[in-house]
């Protein structure tokens, strides 16, 4: 062997070396999708800084999307075409059907975090019995925000059925003040009075969702249904809403309660995040209850799931994609979550629990969550929810169509849904 | 046929000097419309397309709001282009006049052209915020209660019309003050003479001259209002409810609920429309270009 041979081989020894360490170290980045909310991207940065913690050769990149429609043809269209990240955050439910998870994501069922995920998130996460997203946040429930401020005021009560909730209505709108706050210039706000109305329709009717998804019930046809519709519109027409209810924003309806504006706001839990971002000195004068229906006896929540971090399965990093969904599906993934956002309602994992410090909109939930008293929202029971919905509920509390056309214009749309879903019986 | 009658001329150019620019326009226009009418047939998730006949058309026909969508659509149109044209013409006599600061004053016109239709949507619905938007607390200050401009339902589709005239009022405005300029003097001075007053001279002279640039603006802005849908979604989302609904804001609602096939054979039918009223109309306004 000659000098020159030696030289060459220590050279090429050395070369390999440094090769093979480099793929030992070498950094995998991870890309993650999550829609702009200021929440949700908050929760992002929070895990992905915890992982890289715990895994300093991953690297998790947060990418962000516009929410709503628009960001749900984004999701559609990057999973269609194979451009979608490595993991990504998406609504859990009806939305997550049309994905058709069963052929574009992964099925995370065996990841070990989901040994201690709730049964009811996991039921809104699944398709064919397999499981395909880790929950991301908190439970939420749909209900009615009221400030705390009013109601000591005029000595007022949360009220237990509708009769009390306009009984109450009527002093505040004779106190010279605001009943409730209505934004349908966002009109996705609108919607909330028929759907936070599920707990009652479903105390009457326990067969809804399986009949409606079947085409055997119909709003129109079932009074306990338009009930919702017929609430929408009463607020209307007893004169009860503000001045410029047509042109106001979710952020308008926020302010209002928050600052005692207005007495009451129809709206989703995950507001709470807002309401502390936006007005954290008027946060403990928010306080939550359910939307009540005519029992008082039977007053019970309608419960939203939060969304859940999904694979696609054109990602070319599966395996640590995977470990990273197993870490936001974990206690600890919880919270750092929870550490960074406001809870909205109770959690799903076994273990991760509340903090003592909740603000008193959700202290005013748990009573619910403890009696047993909730039951899902229909977009978590049924795969079919009409696009419409929103514009019908702006007409409905608008004063522009009555309650009951409302609904039969609604089952035409829900019609269309399922049918272009292409769901049995339709 | 008069064209076939001629005699072929050979053209200047080799056949593969077209060959680049009908690659373009296939890859990007003849095989997407082409696909299009496939997938107008189809239940498309954009993964899947099952094909299910005329279904989508039957669908969209039976849309609750397309027939007042269809209505919105032809009055935005006509109401716009009309406007625009009267506007345009009057805009341009006076710009052409000897004015003080004529260009500056063109500049102004034409300014909101150049704007983002989005930027100019967004402002105008701040401005047009029933209690608290500048519109209306100015109609306050002198005694008038003003109007929900977008969000009295009779009204909404008007005033995003009224904002649409505003901004493309320049554009027609532009076209038509070319259209002046190509009016030789020699008109007006000849009709002076006979003693034509000014209201004869535009009536006699400068509408019947300006015919080509009044097609134009006309053709243009009719297109322009048919197919219109960045305004009335910036500032309406073609509410409140549907009442400011057009046949392009209902596609893409059938578009963001993923309803990709029916939203593609609703782009086929607002294609089928435009075709037949804008063929005619082309038609008619030539011949009576060829007639003067």
């Amino acid at each position: 062997m000659t000098l020159r041979m030696k030289t060459r081989l220590t050279v090429a020894t050395a070369l390999t070396a440094l090769l093979l360490s480099g793929t030992a170290f070498a950094d995998t980045t991870l890309t993650f999708l999550v829609d702009n909310n200021a929440d949700s991207v908050a929760a992002a940065e929070a895990l992905a800084t915890a992982y890289s913690e715990k895994h300093p050769d991953v690297t998790v990149e947060v990418e962000q999307r516009p929410g709503g429609g628009e960001g749900d043809n984004i999701v559609k269209t990057r999973l269609a075409t194979g451009e979608m990240t490595d993991v990504f955050l998406y609504n859990s439910g009806s939305l997550l059907q049309a994905l058709k998870p069963e052929s574009s994501l992964l099925d995370v069922s065996d990841l070990p975090s989901q040994a201690k995920v709730a049964a009811g998130f996991k039921s809104v996460v699944s398709a064919d019995g397999k499981v395909y997203g880790v929950p991301y946040g908190t439970t939420m429930a749909g209900g009615i925000f009221y400030n705390r401020k009013i109601y000591a005021e005029l000595g007022l009560t949360p009220p237990k059925t509708w009769a009390d909730f306009m009984a109450n209505n009527e002093k505040i709108k004779a106190a010279g003040k605001v009943a409730v706050a209505q934004t349908y210039r966002d009109t996705w706000t609108s919607q909330l009075f028929v759907l936070a109305d599920y707990y009652n329709l479903q105390a009457q009717v326990p067969n809804f969702a399986a009949d409606y998804t079947a085409n055997k019930a119909k709003y129109a046809t079932t009074p306990a249904a338009v009930k919702g519709f017929e609430r929408l519109q009463e607020v209307h027409d007893k004169g009860l809403l503000n001045e410029d209810f047509g042109a106001g924003t979710y952020d308008d309806g926020l302010r209002m309660v928050a600052s005692g504006e207005a007495a009451h706001y129809p709206m989703l839990s995950f507001a709470i995040g807002a309401l502390k971002q936006n007005y954290p000195d008027e946060l403990a004068d928010v306080g939550f209850f359910a939307q009540p229906g005519d029992d008082a006896a039977n007053n019970g929540l309608t419960v939203w799931m939060p969304p859940a971090v999904y694979i696609p399965k054109t990602t070319s990093n599966a395996e640590e994609a995977k470990k990273f969904a197993d870490f936001v599906g974990s206690v600890d993934g919880c919270k750092a979550i929870m550490a960074v956002n406001t809870v909205q309602g109770p959690p799903l994992i076994d273990g991760c629990d509340l903090p003592a410090d909740v603000p008193a909109a959700i202290s005013d939930m748990l009573p619910y969550f403890k009696d047993g008293k909730t039951a899902p929202a229909l977009e978590f029971l049924s795969p079919i929810k009409g696009p419409a919905l929103e514009q019908i509920t702006v007409e409905v509390g608008s004063g522009m169509r009555p309650a009951a056309e409302a609904a039969a214009l609604y089952d035409e749309d829900v019609r269309k849904q399922a049918k272009q879903l292409g769901i049995p019986n339709w | 046929m008069v064209e076939a009658q001629r005699p072929k001329r050979k053209s200047p150019y080799p056949l593969w000097f077209f060959l680049p620019a009908a690659i373009i326009y296939g890859v990007l226009f003849l095989v997407p419309t082409a696909t299009s009418f496939w997938y107008s047939l189809t239940r498309w998730d954009l993964m899947t397309a099952e094909y299910i006949g005329l279904e989508n058309f039957r669908q969209f026909f039976s849309e609750p709001f397309l027939v007042q969508g269809l209505i919105n659509t032809l009055i935005y149109a006509v109401m716009t282009s009309g406007l625009k044209t009267i506007f345009g013409l009057l805009l341009a006599v006076l710009l052409t006049s000897n004015l003080i600061a004529r260009g500056f004053l063109r500049t102004v016109v034409f300014f909101p052209v150049l704007v983002s239709t989005i930027g100019i949507g967004i402002t105008f619905t701040v401005m047009m915020h029933p209690t608290r938007g500048i519109i209306n607390v100015a109609l306050e200050a002198i005694g008038i209660d003003g109007p929900g401009w977008l969000t009295d339902p009779a009204l909404a589709l008007f005033s995003v019309a009224l904002v649409d005239l505003w901004k493309g009022v320049g554009l027609a405005t532009l076209i038509f003050i070319a259209g002046l300029a190509a009016i030789s003097p020699d008109y007006y001075e000849a009709s002076r003479i006979d003693g034509a007053t000014r209201m004869q001279q535009f009536r006699r002279i400068t509408l019947p001259l300006v015919w080509p640039a009044t097609v134009t603006v006309i053709t243009l802005s009719l297109i322009g209002g048919l197919r219109s849908f960045d305004l009335i979604w910036a500032m309406t989302k073609g509410g409140p409810g549907f009442s400011s609904d057009v046949v392009a804001s209902v596609i893409y609602k059938q578009y963001q609920a993923g309803f990709y096939g029916l939203s593609t054979a609703g782009n086929v039918i607002l294609f089928g429309l435009i075709a037949v009223i804008m063929v005619p109309l082309t038609v008619m306004f030539n011949r009576r270009e060829v007639e003067q």
